[in-house]
């Protein structure tokens, strides 16, 4: 895209904004 | 929803329900603005004609339909009947919080355990009430194997035999359940010789090394009880200590008051001491304390974290990076929706345990009588406490509902909310406006390296 870039490519200890070994 | 914000020379949407961040130039930040208003696409391009081409708004608004068509962008909430449903379930232990010793060698003038005692009396765990406490704990987590340990204070180094006989207890007792321990400490360092790091560094996960930044902050807010300063004391072991653990499994920890709100030179200065693992944090406390943060102080700070997080930039691209605690953020792996809703785990999954043994929701709360909730000879007796705080989340907070960094901070801490407002389900106002700002930066400085990244 030219004009927007996207970071991150949403819709366990206790603790957040964490590591999920599930999500990886 | 959408928040949109300039940080240190970037341009940074927030689709907040997707958790996607994107980095958009000046005309998609104005169009994306429009949008989020109401705006249909032809408006948009009336309102915008003056100041853009018709060819670059055009081609604007296809990506911004683009991102939308693939979920990352004007995103509807969806999660809360899921959230509900997941509350509902049973929970297990995770973590316990024993406090190990109920006294302090020091006098910090901020410390919520006044002097380590907790507004009660002076005590240290014994090892029969730490050892029923790791039972419990063992009793409780139901198929969990991870289970965590803090050993914590007051300062845990005046009771440390029995905090050496808690981790040999535990080690034994987790071969037998098929457990596995993670212990960690927090020390003010006044205690900490080559002994103890042996041992920490043999068997803690992590250990806080409480330290407030410069010599002068620090003395004036953690003094002995005599009234003398214990940086000079506790500075050499804490570098020793960092060095001994290869920079890493440790945070040197350290609060920032009313009278320091030029704090970041603070985290600077424990940083060019070397420490790569810092966080320094915001005292929380009442407002007619004199080391207070006040409405007032809000700019001041808001500047601060911004010139913080401008120069962890150029020294991470210098090569000089370092962590600091409230700017990590996993914008990839990060937890599921779940987890992010539901909170830190206070009185469900973590407890925190006195030295007599009683259980509480966590180590904040400990001296409210209101929220003690059992003890480790009979476990929970108030499992009405458990539900209280099972039932809470954003959604049942007016404040979190529409606040952008709900999926950051789960609905602030318990603990505040209760102080400030008598209720857990609140949310205390100046510690909002500082998460806001934290995540505002903490994603700042994910898009200024991979900017960088992108250059290289």
């Amino acid at each position: 895209m030219k004009h927007i870039k996207t970071l991150n490519t949403l819709q366990c200890q206790t603790s957040v904004g964490q590591t999920c070994e599930n999500n990886k | 929803m959408i928040h949109q914000y300039q940080n240190n020379g970037y341009n940074i949407v927030l689709d907040v329900n997707s958790g996607s961040v994107h980095v958009v130039d000046e005309l998609v930040y104005d169009v994306i603005a429009l949008l989020d208003e109401g705006k249909t696409e032809e408006e948009v391009c009336l309102l915008l004609r003056e100041r853009y081409p018709k060819e670059e708004l055009t081609e604007a608004l296809a990506e911004c339909r683009e991102l939308k068509e693939a979920g990352v962008l004007f995103t509807e909430d969806i999660y809360e009947n899921a959230i509900i449903d997941y509350k509902a379930r049973k929970t297990v232990v995770k973590a316990l919080c024993l406090h190990i010793a109920h006294d302090c060698n020091l006098a910090c003038r901020y410390c919520f355990a006044e002097e380590g005692e907790y507004h009660g009396r002076r005590a240290l765990m014994s090892f029969e009430v730490g050892k029923k406490a790791l039972d419990f704990l063992i009793a409780n987590s139901g198929e969990r194997r991870n289970l965590e340990v803090d050993f914590f204070g007051g300062e845990p180094l005046m009771n440390w035999q029995v905090v050496k006989d808690l981790v040999k207890y535990g080690r034994e007792q987790e071969k037998l359940h098929n457990k596995n321990f993670r212990f960690t400490l927090t020390t003010n360092g006044v205690l900490l010789n080559d002994e103890v790091m042996e041992f920490c560094n043999k068997e803690m996960a992590n250990v806080v090394l409480s330290i407030d930044g410069r010599k002068e902050v620090h003395d004036f807010m953690r003094p002995f009880r005599r009234g003398d300063g214990s940086y000079d004391m506790i500075l050499p072991k804490f570098k020793q200590f960092a060095k001994s653990r290869n920079q890493e499994k440790y945070y040197v920890r350290g609060t920032f008051t009313h009278h320091n709100l030029d704090f970041s030179k603070d985290v600077l200065h424990l940083a060019d001491e070397g420490f790569e693992q810092i966080s320094v944090e915001p005292v929380v406390a009442p407002e007619g304390e004199e080391y207070a943060l006040k409405e007032a102080d809000l700019p001041q700070i808001l500047a601060e974290y911004d010139k913080l997080a401008a120069e962890m930039v150029k020294r991470e691209k210098e090569g000089k990076g370092f962590t600091f605690f409230h700017y990590m953020i996993d914008l990839t792996g990060g937890p599921c929706v779940y987890k992010r809703l539901s909170g830190c785990g206070s009185g469900t999954e973590y407890l925190a345990v006195t030295p007599w043994g009683d259980l509480y929701p966590c180590h904040q709360f400990v001296g409210i009588e209101k929220y003690l909730m059992g003890n480790v000879d009979q476990g929970i007796t108030k499992p009405e406490i458990v539900d209280e705080f099972k039932c809470c989340n954003v959604y049942t907070k007016e404040k979190c509902r529409n606040c952008f960094a709900k999926f950051y901070c789960s609905g602030g801490c318990a603990a505040n909310s209760y102080n400030f407002h008598g209720t857990i389900q609140d949310a205390y106002d100046i510690g909002c406006e500082l998460q806001r700002k934290r995540v505002e930066c903490a994603i700042m400085i994910k898009a200024a390296l991979a900017d960088n990244a992108d250059k290289e």
